[in-house]
């Protein structure tokens, strides 16, 4: 059986797929963050498989800035995360409700 | 492969990336009772952003960069204009607020630059990977400047809550963009827009495009992907909340229309139904949610999401009828000039009458037009402005929308004008309601007896501008009709 870039796709899309319903159903921070990361990564298999595919470099050039980009947001959602822990002790994004209407 | 850079054509970026870093310099040297002067340097810097721009705008003509990666076209130059002015009477709105709150002054004004600095690379961007950066700058400082009183439970709520869907957001948009460049083999929008006509029958297309529409529509929250943003607002500081209401908001939304004209117009059947949806929801479920609200700031968050569905009826209705795109991008522009200059003027009041009275709630608003009657003549003239009275300028976006929707012509666009119709009506009641309250309803005791304080220089500055430019363009409306003729011109020489 040959593995083409067609199964690299299927593979992220079902990761895509993985990450967005644990969004939905997870209700821990944390965990979210997780699965947004999941979702990137997905994002990053599709990139590079469909540059490898082509044969061009924009997929491999994307992909460093999507990494860098999902660094930078996983400081900024961490450091969030920790003052809401600190005025909370609560991960727990149901526990936070006091916004509403 | 050509890598000259044109340094005039960066020059805004270049003028803001260099404040951005002396503000952060500077801000180690000062004592905490000198910190204002960041925020002196910050307001200078972005005036000074505008002085090339004005020139590119004087000389005319498109730059090109990088392969057409980064294009400095007049459409480009009108919207950072329209960027850097709105955040720098953000900057101006904030100074006093923040230093009040007594921590982080410095840093506070080098996210905010750093977020104005991605709406301008944002507005150049002919480019997918260009774009993402742009608006990932604009939105991640935000994140943690919505968070800004960590102590105060409410501004964390706010922050996480942003900041879990904004991430979600850019994963969809992301994904969708991963998707159309591996269908099309190119993130440079005109290849794209080569691309498609070959490849209109692939369902993988129509989804990346449903994708990327999510993602924008995250960023501009349009309803049904709405539900951060009044929260997100009531728990944020009041001038952050300014900006994600005009800039950030803003950003999300031209990005979504520079993708879908320059990239995408060769399966408009995809994405103008979806356009056309989000306008109509948008436009109502804003305008009745905000019927109930008795918090100011977050009356003006269903208001602001109530606006953008205004700003997208033009183009959604010219998409859908298959018009001249141009004439919809130069009304949709216009409103966003007025609307931007509004609603700053709006929060400017809101910071006030907050300071005045103690409290965000409009019931505890009633009265301060006795109490100080000057706050409360500037109240009914951004509100009023706001519901589309004439000769304040939102009178004219109003115009300007709706005559671009009869131009278009076709029942759906009709269809579209007359549920605009009816939400300007609904729209105007709970403006009213909050001059009603202001004017006509007796004071309380406690807001007679408050001490009034004077207001910070800024922040009358921030008001003094923003009603000069709001009257102005109301009686003279030439002056906006400048800006959306210009932007037409992404047609022509950009993309």
């Amino acid at each position: 059986m040959i593995v083409t870039a067609g199964w690299y796709m299927g593979l992220a899309a079902i990761l895509f797929a993985i990450g967005a319903l644990g969004i939905l159903i997870r209700r821990n921070a944390l965990v979210m963050f997780m699965c947004v990361e999941l979702m990137l990564n997905a994002v990053n298999l599709t990139l590079i498989s469909a540059g490898r595919e082509l044969g061009t470099l924009d997929g491999q050039v994307s992909v460093f800035f999507v990494l860098v980009v999902a660094a930078a947001e996983v400081v900024v959602g961490l450091a969030i995360l920790v003052s809401v822990f600190r005025n909370r002790a609560t991960a727990s994004v149901d526990e936070l409700a006091e916004l509403s209407g | 492969m050509t890598f000259e850079i044109d340094y005039l054509a960066l020059a805004p970026e270049l003028v803001v990336a260099g404040t951005i870093i002396a503000a952060l310099l500077l801000d180690l040297f000062l004592t905490r009772s000198k910190k204002y002067w960041v925020a002196v340097l910050s307001v200078v810097g972005v005036a000074g952003g505008l002085v090339p721009i004005v020139y590119m705008l004087a000389e005319g003509g498109t730059r090109s960069m990088f392969d057409g990666s980064y294009v400095v076209d007049e459409f480009a130059l009108i919207l950072k204009i329209v960027f850097l002015v709105s955040g720098y009477l953000v900057l101006l709105m904030s100074v006093s607020y923040i230093e009040a709150d007594r921590y982080y002054q410095g840093e506070y004004y080098f996210l905010l630059l750093s977020s104005i600095l991605g709406s301008l690379v944002m507005s150049s961007s002919r480019d997918l990977i260009v774009l993402f950066i742009g608006l990932e700058l604009t939105t991640g400082p935000l994140f943690l400047l919505a968070g800004w009183r960590k102590g105060d439970a409410k501004s964390n709520e706010a922050s996480l809550k942003f900041f879990i869907l904004g991430v979600l957001s850019t994963a969809i948009l992301l994904y969708g963009m991963s998707l159309l460049f591996g269908l099309t083999g190119s993130v440079e929008f005109t290849a794209i827009a080569a691309a498609i006509p070959d490849l209109v029958s692939e369902p993988a297309l129509a989804l990346s495009v449903l994708f990327l529409i999510v993602g924008f529509a995250f960023k501009a929250s349009a309803v049904p992907f709405h539900f951060w943003a009044p929260d997100t607002y009531e728990g944020a500081p009041t001038p952050v909340a300014a900006y994600l209401s005009v800039n950030s908001k803003a950003a999300g939304f031209v990005a979504m229309l520079i993708v879908m004209y320059t990239a995408l117009p060769g399966i408009s059947e995809v994405w103008a139904p979806a356009l056309w949806v989000l306008a109509a929801l948008s436009m109502t479920v804003g305008n009745l949610s905000a019927l109930r609200q008795g918090n100011i700031v977050r009356l003006l968050a269903y208001s602001s999401i109530a606006q953008a569905g205004f700003m997208l009826v033009p183009f959604a209705a010219a998409a859908v009828a298959g018009s001249d795109l141009a004439q919809a991008f130069s009304a949709t522009v216009v409103y966003l000039v007025i609307y931007a200059l509004m609603n700053l003027g709006a929060f400017a009041v809101v910071i006030a009458g907050a300071r005045r009275t103690g409290s965000g709630d409009i019931d505890d608003w009633a009265g301060l037009g006795q109490k100080d009657p000057v706050l409360g003549l500037l109240t009914a003239l951004f509100f009023l402005s706001l519901a589309g009275i004439p000769p304040l300028a939102g009178w004219y976006a109003k115009f300007v929308m709706f005559a671009s929707v009869i131009e278009a012509g076709g029942i759906s666009t009709l269809v579209l004008a007359a549920i605009a119709a009816v939400n300007s009506v609904i729209a105007f009641y709970y403006y009213a309601r909050v001059i009603k309250a202001v004017w006509l309803d007796t004071p309380s005791e406690e807001l007679l007896a408050r001490p009034g304080r004077e207001y910070a220089g800024s922040i009358k500055l921030t008001l003094a501008i923003s009603m000069g430019l709001t009257i102005a363009i109301g009686i003279y409306p030439t002056f906006a009709t400048y800006f959306g003729e210009a932007s037409r011109v992404i047609a022509t020489g950009g993309g």
